[in-house]
């Protein structure tokens, strides 16, 4: 079993953990990810590892609450246990002195590329923050990312918060104006990475992106998150979770997320009946 | 006793076909006491056993029999446990038609003794009647192994290490114990219950079990060895890694690799949805390729999930089939349609993403390739299609580098799996060993078990002196 030893809202619908996994806080790099199972019924999600803290023994996962699982895991308190967490797991985001790089993180994207931010700015990279979200509520991390960047712009689809604009529009700025960027890193919705690929693809850089494809071992065995990258197939949960953008297939990807809507609404039906709700 | 004539093997009764095709429950139904000891009683416990040498683990095969015709049940079973930690497994799954039984001197003119369902008939005595026996506890010597991999390889070397008095940690790194036999094999074939005991008894003995455990994750190979004080480790983590025909649409949604609809039937119950929170595709139409166990196990759970129609695509002819003979047999009964001589060249998108259809190309036999099997070659013009919902290559494996590739000192061969003493399990690594199909590429539950156990043997010596001694290996 493994405490929950802090849980914050971070708004309606996104939820902080931190989760008490000495062994996988011990080894998490940035870049990758765990699987949890809630209990005994539970199916097995795969969360990005958005922080960790060795010496407290814990990990950090940021999650929205979408369908049953989600819905259950917020139902949780500090304190409360959760019977299955694997990890770490994927590879390690690929960290190096590249100059100066973007990282892209849009909804509850911001979460997993803050580390990747901070381990960038560490190797010594001018680093320029761009992260995003629907409206205000749900933009969280603000603090931590500018501490994480050298410069760091907020967008709102509305306009609610920072600049009314897409995440892809301030890029396309960056990438414009100042052609020693080397790499953007985008993490978010995939139809969000898929238009930042095509941000980028016009630019001479390096575009990397986390794939958040459906899982179930994670470790290879299943082939459930395969997604064609270059052509090839390839298991984002043992080959990634990181690849590069322009070769990803983003609309297999979106298709392949889609796999289970109708079992995942008929699930929710049942919870929330069981919750007592309409 | 002696008996002129060989009587005829008592049958074990099995649920009727098209009902056992929509229940979860066992296909056979088990011996009644009576029926065990009269088919005990037609062993004529020969002086040379041929039966004992057929057995990759060696069980006292005579000697138990014939305490299950004395009706001293759960002696019968403890006779088995001497060399198979495992037997209520293993008389279910073991393909004993070409183990044990085939050696059986009543199978020249009749039928072999049905040493499987003797030995299934007593482990599941044993497990009712309570009669469960902890063997007394070695003095410890000291010394600590890991072992990697909950399958029947890691369990059955678990097993024998822990009674030779080592320390003995099970890593898996699944959330349940029991690899294969818990995520592979469906629950109409070995009951999830049975394995539950088994590796129960396992830890009754001593072993300590951690899950959730990804070795090359969580800790490397020289972390367990070099930190955590581990004089020796076991790689036994199975060959995991699913293979995919490599043809057009195969990414479609509604395919799935064997492995992963077997995992979320089985390990996840994905078919109590939505109880369990696992979905699975219930396919109408469904279409299973290749024409081993694992696709046999793939087609009849599909049956099992609610499918109308069933195909098995096989690109070779039914004799060439890898599958257990019962197996094929079963799944005929049950209604599975076979397609042999057939292979898939795409599957098709019904416009949403989702497969909709198979094109297929009809086969004939050619001459004999590498394994000895005449060889498919495809009729040019003969494509047709099949209307499916869900598609399943169950093809085979591959070996899985997760772990093997965070091992820079461990040597593997072309396919990717470990080079190993045949004899020993000693890798290129000190220290560390490797068995089951990691090492031979996939096979079946017995023979990883009886690499388990001859592996087990081998580190009991090597934790004596600590030489190493990779003279034997070949590659």
């Amino acid at each position: 079993m493994f405490r929950i030893a802090k849980k914050k809202a971070l708004s309606d619908a996104v939820i902080l953990f931190e989760i008490e996994a000495k062994e996988i806080a011990r080894k998490a790099k940035a870049g990758n990810f765990f699987v949890l199972k809630i209990h005994e019924q539970g199916e097995r999600i795969p969360l990005t590892i958005a922080d960790f803290d060795q010496e407290r023994g814990t990990i950090t996962a940021v999650f929205q609450k979408v369908g049953k699982t989600t819905h259950q895991l917020a139902m949780l308190n500090e304190g409360d246990s959760i019977s299955d967490v694997i990890g770490p797991l994927g590879k390690n985001s690929h960290i190096e002195n590249f100059g100066k790089v973007i990282c892209v993180g849009g909804g509850v994207g911001i979460a997993p590329v803050y580390p990747i931010a901070r381990a960038l700015k560490e190797a010594g990279n001018t680093v320029i923050s761009i992260i995003g979200a629907r409206t205000r509520e749900l933009i969280f991390w603000e603090d931590r990312m500018r501490i994480a960047s050298d410069k760091l712009i907020v967008v709102t689809d509305d306009g609610s918060y920072g600049r009314k604009a897409v995440v892809t529009v301030p890029l396309d700025e960056f990438l414009r104006e100042d052609t020693g960027i080397k790499r953007v890193i985008a993490i978010g919705p995939a139809i969000m990475m898929k238009f930042v690929c095509r941000t980028t693809e016009k630019y001479p850089v390096e575009t990397i992106v986390s794939l958040n494809s459906i899982m179930v071992d994670a470790t290879g065995m299943c082939g459930a998150c395969r997604i064609e990258v270059g052509g090839e197939t390839r298991f984002a949960c043992v080959d990634g979770p990181e690849f590069d953008g322009q070769k990803v297939d983003f609309d297999l990807l979106m298709a392949r997320q889609r796999m289970y809507l109708d079992e995942e609404k008929e699930a929710m039906e049942c919870h929330r009946k069981k919750m007592g709700g309409n | 006793m002696e008996y002129k004539k060989p009587r005829n093997r008592v049958n074990m009764k099995e649920q009727a076909p098209l009902i056992r095709a929509r229940n979860l429950l066992e296909v056979p139904l088990g011996y009644t006491p009576e029926e065990a000891m009269e088919e005990a009683g037609r062993c004529l416990n020969c002086a040379r056993p041929a039966c004992r040498t057929g057995c990759p683990v060696a069980i006292d095969i005579p000697a138990f029999i014939k305490l299950v015709h004395e009706g001293k049940f759960i002696e019968a079973a403890w006779k088995i446990k001497e060399e198979n930690a495992m037997p209520a497994v293993c008389g279910r799954v073991c393909p004993q038609e070409i183990q044990c039984e085939s050696h059986c001197i009543l199978g020249k003119k009749g039928e072999p003794v049905a040493i499987g369902n003797l030995e299934r008939f007593v482990a599941d005595f044993e497990r009712e009647a309570d009669g469960l026996r902890i063997p007394e506890q070695p003095s410890h010597t000291g010394r600590k192994v890991a072992v990697i991999g909950s399958g029947p390889g890691g369990l059955s070397c678990s097993a024998d290490l822990i009674k030779s008095g080592h320390q003995v940690t099970l890593f898996e790194a699944l959330h349940k114990p029991g690899g294969v036999l818990i995520y592979g094999i469906p629950e109409f074939r070995l009951p999830k219950i049975i394995v539950e005991k088994e590796v129960d008894y396992i830890k009754k003995l001593g072993v300590e079990v951690i899950m959730n455990a990804v070795i090359g994750k969580m800790y490397t190979l020289d972390e367990l060895i070099n930190d955590h004080g581990y004089d020796a480790c076991f790689i036994a983590t199975g060959a995991g890694l699913p293979a995919f025909l490599g043809i057009p649409g195969e990414n479609l949604n509604g395919i799935y690799s064997a492995n992963e609809f077997l995992t979320r039937a089985n390990l996840m119950k994905a078919y109590l949805f939505p109880e369990y929170d696992t979905p699975i595709k219930k396919g109408k139409r469904v279409a299973v390729f290749g024409g081993g166990n694992v696709a046999m196990d793939s087609a009849r759970v599909a049956l099992r999930l609610g499918a109308e129609k069933v195909y098995l695509v096989y690109r070779r002819s039914e004799a060439e089939m890898p599958a257990r003979k019962a197996e094929i047999h079963h799944a005929h009964q049950e209604g599975i349609e076979f397609m042999f001589l057939t292979n898939p060249t795409r599957f098709i998108d019904d416009g949403k993403g989702n497969v909709c259809a198979v094109e297929c190309i009809r086969m004939e036999l050619g001459e004999p390739d590498a394994s000895g099997r005449r060889r498919p070659v495809p009729l040019n013009g003969s494509e047709f299609r099949i209307e499916i919902d869900v598609g399943i290559p169950a093809i085979g494996t591959r070996s899985n580098p997760l772990l093997l590739s965070t091992i820079p000192d461990l040597r593997l061969n072309k396919r990717g799996y470990i080079i190993a003493d045949h004899e020993t399990g000693m890798t290129s690594k000190p220290g560390v060993f490797a068995g089951g199909d990691i090492v031979t590429g996939a096979a079946t539950v017995i023979l990883a078990m009886g690499a388990g156990r001859k592996v087990a043997k081998a580190i009991n010596e090597y934790l004596k002196w600590k030489h190493w001694d990779t003279s034997g290996i070949t590659v």
